[in-house]
């Protein structure tokens, strides 16, 4: 009925490949959005060569902020650290394959910009890190 | 006469409109804000069209036309919450600015640190954040009447809070977010026997419900145009009549002064004393509208409606499988119903009713705590108001099914 609960995203939300949390792992960072209350934890193994081992995102949250968070772990496996600091706003867009208001557009990017406030070993995850 | 929705929404241009591909508009929204009648739109445009000056002191006709209607606004709603004197309602910004104004002037000159301040689980944040900066600020203590799992304040509780004799008594008329109604007059009564003094957070309640502040002997009360059919920038705060003679001034500029030197002024005569600056003239204007509007219809009526409303929606909500209500039984509540559902996050639900025109809150509304209280981090929320319809509950019902077949 609607572009914005595509099946693949619907999928992804009920059944996603990469809830959970890893442990031990080499980087973790945490972030709410606080208009929804949705959260998102990321953990990640690092690979020697300085690729993404493993990774996995837990918490809870709207169908488009889960669902954006299963398709960035899946698409950053394997991906050298590097490469996943250069993901932005239209990645993410590209991986949903729809459009978003601004609203939900925060949603669909809290697990990025968790992932990158990560990565960059940050202590606060903001806005910048994924415009 | 018996009382018909289908007229009342003639009165409202926006409830007219169409929102996605021609959708009509079902508005459930209103305990964030209410739609406003043409009457208020109206008043405020004549206002700006025919009489805008600046109020006070001025002595041309325009000038003496705007000050005129910014005091006979005040004395209406003055008499819509039955306070003894106009002179009692302050102009505020909203209810927020209205507590705030309480925190700000009367708690700074009269708590200090160990006082016990007493709120509720259920306070909407804005009767929660100015006294959490109190306690930093003063070191004072904060201490909460626990909700129930209906939905209702623990009275008992309340009972073994006041034997800590607080100095202030902080809650809501009306839940935002459950609806209950809470026992206002009981809850008075119970802080002048230790001689606490009150604040009411009636943003919730006088749009939806008779208030009389003298019946509920109340000390404060905080209330906004903008859940009343009036305009958003403009509330009030009701006060006790020796509370605020001895009150610090708020905020400090023109017209809330008797006389100014160069080193010292005085503070003018309510309710001028707490207005300072040029206020929301036209806002006020419209918040009469409001006033007046309601009033014609009548509050009792506006209640008795929205009772068989939400009757209604509570009774539909609770057939669908999945869906969890929160808060009390209909004869406890306001035109409130927030409900989770099982497997969708409410931003969803609220999106995808959003597509057949169906406008509904989802999130914390603005009461963080309480939802963690449920242990969730948010609600849907469907509020009703004196235009809505059980057509309009069954269309969000049909809604709500969408949902449920979308994520199977």
């Amino acid at each position: 009925m609607d572009d914005l609960y595509r099946e693949v995203i619907i999928e992804h939300y009920k059944n996603p490949s990469y809830r959970g949390h890893l442990d031990p792992h080499d980087i973790q960072f945490a972030d709410n959005n606080p208009l929804c209350g949705d959260h998102i934890e990321i953990t990640l193994q690092t690979a020697p060569d300085g690729t993404v081992q493993d990774a996995r995102f837990d918490g809870h949250g709207c169908a488009i902020s889960q669902a954006s968070a299963d398709l960035l772990i899946e698409s950053i496996i394997g991906k050298p650290l590097d490469e996943v600091k250069n993901l932005n706003k239209q990645s993410i867009l590209d991986m949903l394959g729809i459009e978003l208001g601004p609203v939900r557009l925060k949603c669909a990017l809290l697990s990025l910009k968790v992932l990158k406030a990560g990565v960059y070993g940050l202590g606060e995850a903001s806005d910048e890190l994924v415009e | 006469m018996s009382y018909n929705p289908h007229e009342i929404r003639k009165d409202f241009p926006i409830i007219q409109r169409k929102t996605h591909e021609n959708v009509p508009l079902v508005y459930l929204d209103s305990t964030a804000t209410s739609q406003k009648p043409l009457a208020v739109i109206e008043a405020m445009n004549d206002y700006y069209r025919r009489s805008n000056a600046n109020i006070h002191r001025g002595v041309h006709t325009l000038a003496e036309e705007a000050t005129a209607m910014y005091e006979e606004a005040r004395e209406k709603i003055a008499k819509f919450i039955n306070a003894p004197s106009s002179k009692q309602v302050i102009y505020t910004r909203n209810a927020t600015e209205s507590i705030n104004l309480v925190a700000y002037t009367w708690a700074r000159a009269n708590l200090k640190t160990g006082d016990l301040v007493i709120l509720t689980e259920m306070e909407h944040h804005s009767n929660l954040v100015p006294w959490q900066m109190l306690q930093a600020e003063r070191g004072i203590e904060l201490d909460f009447i626990p909700v129930t799992e209906d939905g209702l304040l623990d009275l008992d509780a309340y009972k073994t809070l006041l034997s800590r004799t607080p100095k202030l008594v902080a809650f809501t008329h009306m839940s935002n977010v459950l609806g209950t109604i809470n026992p206002a007059a009981d809850i008075i009564r119970m802080a002048h026997e230790i001689g606490a003094v009150t604040v009411v957070d009636a943003a919730q309640s006088v749009p939806h419900l008779s208030v009389d502040v003298q019946a509920l002997d109340a000390d404060f009360l905080a209330f906004s145009a903008h859940k009343m059919c009036g305009p958003t920038g403009i509330g009030a705060l009701y006060g006790k009549t020796e509370l605020l003679e001895s009150m610090p001034p708020f905020l400090g500029g023109g017209d809330m002064i008797k006389e100014v030197k160069l080193r010292s002024f005085r503070p003018n005569t309510l309710p001028h004393k707490f207005e300072a600056g040029t206020p929301a003239i036209a806002e006020a204007v419209g918040f009469g509208a409001a006033v007046d509007y309601l009033t014609n219809i009548g509050m009792d009526n506006i209640a008795a409606h929205e009772h068989e409303i939400t009757e209604y929606a509570l009774e539909r909500l609770e057939e669908i499988p999945g869906l969890k209500l929160f808060g009390p039984s209909a004869d406890k509540k306001g035109g409130v119903a927030a409900f989770t559902f099982d497997g969708v996050h409410p931003h969803d639900v609220a999106q995808i009713l959003d597509r057949d025109g169906i406008a509904i809150r989802a999130g914390h509304h603005c009461a963080q705590p309480l939802h963690e209280k449920f242990g969730i981090p948010a609600t849907s929320r469907a509020s009703f108001y004196l235009y809505n319809t059980k057509e309009e509950v069954d269309l969000l019902v049909n809604g709500i099914y969408k949902v449920k077949e979308l994520f199977g």
